[in-house]
């Protein structure tokens, strides 16, 4: 072969390759929004800080950001928050155990209050229900039910254990974090950024307490059933791919109002309040009551507490 | 430029070969294709496409990735006599096993990418434009000494791979300096990915010093153990010279440090049962089942068995030497320590839940597409990497012959 002919042959495979590669760039344009769909991929999200690197100006376009998105996919008016914690707060919780009936009024609450996801159902709170026979020789968690059923609340020779997140001291899930995508807030909330978490599940096997939900698929959430008061590090909607759990409802508890599984409690078994604060329901319950928290025995120093 | 000169003809060496190779690489293309569309399925509808659920969290892919991880050790296991006891004939073989290690590590980065819910956000591990939590995050510093381990074999082997095809005798100090470093990094990203585990007080299952040496002894059983058998079948595809002397002593290694394994197995069993505290049902789940889940005790018995089994065909002289008898041994721990790592090890911690949940885990058809996928892809990078390196380390002559300085640069090795 010549070298002119060398030449054309090249130019030719270089000709179809800038063919090929402007097809196969035509294809790519076309098939990426569909693929970012479907990975309810957006730029803006995922080139993102983590919450606790934002500025108060990038908190703020956030929020603007925020607004817009969920306004136009919910079609109302939502009111996005970051409300910082409290100077010299220390939240606490406390239930009482001899008054909870087992009626998961909380969990529901929670979920219509939290922006879980319906289908498929993401439940913070889990209600376990014991024997009290069990319970004489020491409340043993793997002897709990939590899918119990019952026509009347409370059944007879039962008793009930709700359990979410106890937002720990020495949080087990807060240390395995690969990208500290979680934290203790300096009021004693240990909160998620949704949008830094990489769905690597360490903390769900971390957690003692099965309070760590994953986002095995997309969340369903309707437009009517979704909560406008968001905070971002707290009931934002999540999206597939993340982890989630109980935030003491930091859209609420930061704005001085209790949380909706405290205002649901039908027989008032749930305190919750500033333990900093003397004169708090909490601090009560823990100068007066006997109270105890769940394995105790692995130091994660949990700031629910059970009394009775 | 030489190292010009050398992508070029690893390129060739990958790129042309003849139609049973190529078939080869159909196959195994098949098979990652089987994987990418169980990766889309994924993609589009979530990790609900698998079986994993809140109370098993994990399951096939952070099984298999800490059973690849010891597989990875296959490097280190040849390391040890070829560079430090300078024996020659595994001094040939040791690139092929830096090989295995590179494929084993790639493998086990997939499997963690697999399973990530939000794999576009990998970049948040990272240091500077991530916020890695590190050194508290034993999932961070396992990623950090992971990379950092395949980019120590990756220069290895380049670099041998490179001094060989210049036919130049490579640097002493640095090779040796990579080579001996490699032995403590192998042994660091085993006690790593034990630490994922073990220091979690939630999981009694795990919580257990004993879990460091059992990493690493485990490790030191399947990865040689894949090392006699890739081997063999290398001698008779690519038809080079890996004396039968160097697949005996790699198999009474590994009856060595299978005896060690079952050592620490045993003293974990005997611990857990004579103990017999709440802590204990995990192991009893594994082995007797409980409440009538028993889905795993036939896979237990059944890796302890092969353990033992193996190891007492690998130990005995004249059971050894005969071929038949240690493939099948190799078989065994292979398969076994798949068994002990892949599932017994993560699926029992997880069961019964932190809260007394019983879910029985089985991988779905997409997770195990994924991993059919992802092995084809480990396969196909060790066939493609072996491409190269096995002209340039064996005496075999080099056929294509087109650049004269291939003629015989493997002499300067063999002197070293």
């Amino acid at each position: 072969m010549g070298k002119k002919n060398d030449r054309e042959e090249r130019g030719g495979t270089r000709r179809d390759f800038l063919k090929l590669a402007a097809t196969g760039a035509a294809a790519v344009s076309m098939a990426a929004p569909q693929a970012a769909e479907a990975l309810e991929f957006d730029l803006e999200t995922f080139l993102q800080k983590h919450f606790r690197r934002m500025s108060d100006e990038e908190l703020e376009a956030l929020i603007q950001r925020l607004e817009r998105k969920y306004e136009q996919k919910y079609g109302k008016e939502f009111n996005v928050k970051a409300t910082g914690p409290v100077d010299d707060v220390l939240f606490g919780y406390g239930l009482d155990v001899s008054r909870c009936i087992g009626c998961r009024r909380c969990v529901h609450a929670c979920v219509e209050e939290n922006n879980q996801s319906r289908d498929p159902e993401i439940h913070w709170i889990r209600v376990l229900e014991f024997e009290r026979e069990a319970v004489v020789r020491g409340v043993n968690l793997e002897e709990g039910d939590a899918y119990f059923e019952n026509p009347v609340q409370p059944a007879p020779g039962k008793m009930y254990l709700p359990i979410a997140c106890m937002h720990c001291e020495e949080s087990p899930c807060t240390n395995v974090c690969p990208t500290g995508a979680t934290w203790e807030e300096p009021d004693g909330i240990v909160a998620i950024d949704y949008d830094w978490c990489i769905g690597c599940r360490y903390c769900i096997a971390a957690c003692p307490y099965g309070a760590r939900h994953f986002n095995w698929s997309e969340p369903t959430l309707s437009a009517e059933e979704i909560n406008p008061d968001i905070h971002i590090i707290g009931n934002k909607p999540r999206t597939k791919g993340v982890v989630e759990k109980c935030h003491w409802c930091m859209q609420r508890v930061r704005d001085g109002r209790y949380p909706a599984c405290l205002e649901a409690c039908p027989v008032g078994a749930r305190k919750f309040g500033n333990m900093l604060d003397p004169e708090s329901e909490i601090r009560y319950v823990m100068e007066n009551k006997r109270t105890f928290v769940l394995k105790s025995e692995l130091g994660t120093k949990p700031k629910f507490f059970y009394f009775f | 430029m030489d190292f010009l000169k050398f992508i070029r003809f690893s390129v060739k060496q990958i790129v042309f070969g003849s139609s049973t190779y190529y078939m080869w690489l159909a196959i195994l293309l098949a098979f990652v294709l089987v994987g990418v569309s169980g990766y889309q399925q994924q993609l589009a509808h979530g990790h609900i496409v698998s079986n994993m659920r809140d109370p098993v969290p994990w399951g096939m892919f952070i099984g298999t990735y800490a059973f690849l991880v010891g597989v990875a050790a296959a490097a280190m296991a040849l390391a040890v006599p070829g560079y430090v006891y300078h024996w020659k004939p595994i001094k040939e073989i040791v690139v092929l096993g830096e090989i295995i290690a590179i494929c084993a590590v790639v493998m086990c980065i997939l499997f963690v990418m697999a399973d990530l819910g939000r794999p576009e956000r990998f970049w948040h591990l990272l240091p500077v434009v991530g916020t890695p939590n590190l050194p508290t995050s034993m999932i961070g510093m396992n990623v950090m000494i992971l990379n950092g381990y395949l980019v120590l074999n990756i220069v290895i082997v380049t670099y041998f791979l490179y001094c060989a095809f210049v036919g130049k005798p490579y640097n002493k100090f640095i090779f040796m300096s990579l080579m001996l470093f490699s032995i403590p990094a192998a042994i660091s990203i085993h006690t790593t990915t034990a630490f994922i585990f073990n220091v979690l007080p939630s999981r009694p299952y795990w919580n257990s010093a004993i879990l460091v040496p059992r990493f690493i002894a485990s490790a030191l059983c399947a990865g040689p153990a894949l090392m006699v058998i890739a081997f063999q079948i290398l001698r008779k595809t690519a038809n080079i010279n890996i004396r039968e002397e160097a697949l005996q002593k790699i198999a009474e290694m590994i009856s060595i440090v299978l005896f060690v394994n079952l050592l620490l197995f045993f003293a974990e069993v005997i611990t857990e049962f004579r103990s017999a505290t709440a802590h204990t049902v995990h192991m009893q789940y594994y082995f007797r089942g409980i409440e009538g889940h028993v889905s795993l005790v036939s896979w237990a018995w059944t890796g302890a068995l092969f353990n033992i089994i193996a190891f007492f065909l690998l130990l005995t002289p004249h059971l050894r030497q005969n071929t038949f008898l240690m493939n099948l041994g190799c078989v065994l721990v292979f398969v076994g320590v798949f068994i002990e790592k892949g599932i017994g090890l993560v699926l029992p911690g997880f069961t019964p839940g932190t809260l007394g949940e019983v879910y029985e885990y089985v991988p779905s058809l997409a997770e195990v597409m994924i991993g059919i996928g992802i092995a084809a892809v480990g396969i196909l990078l060790f066939t493609v990497l072996s491409r190269v390196a096995i002209p340039l380390t064996f005496s075999e002559p080099y056929e294509s012959g087109d650049d004269t300085r291939f003629e015989n640069p493997r002499a300067v090795i063999r002197e070293i």
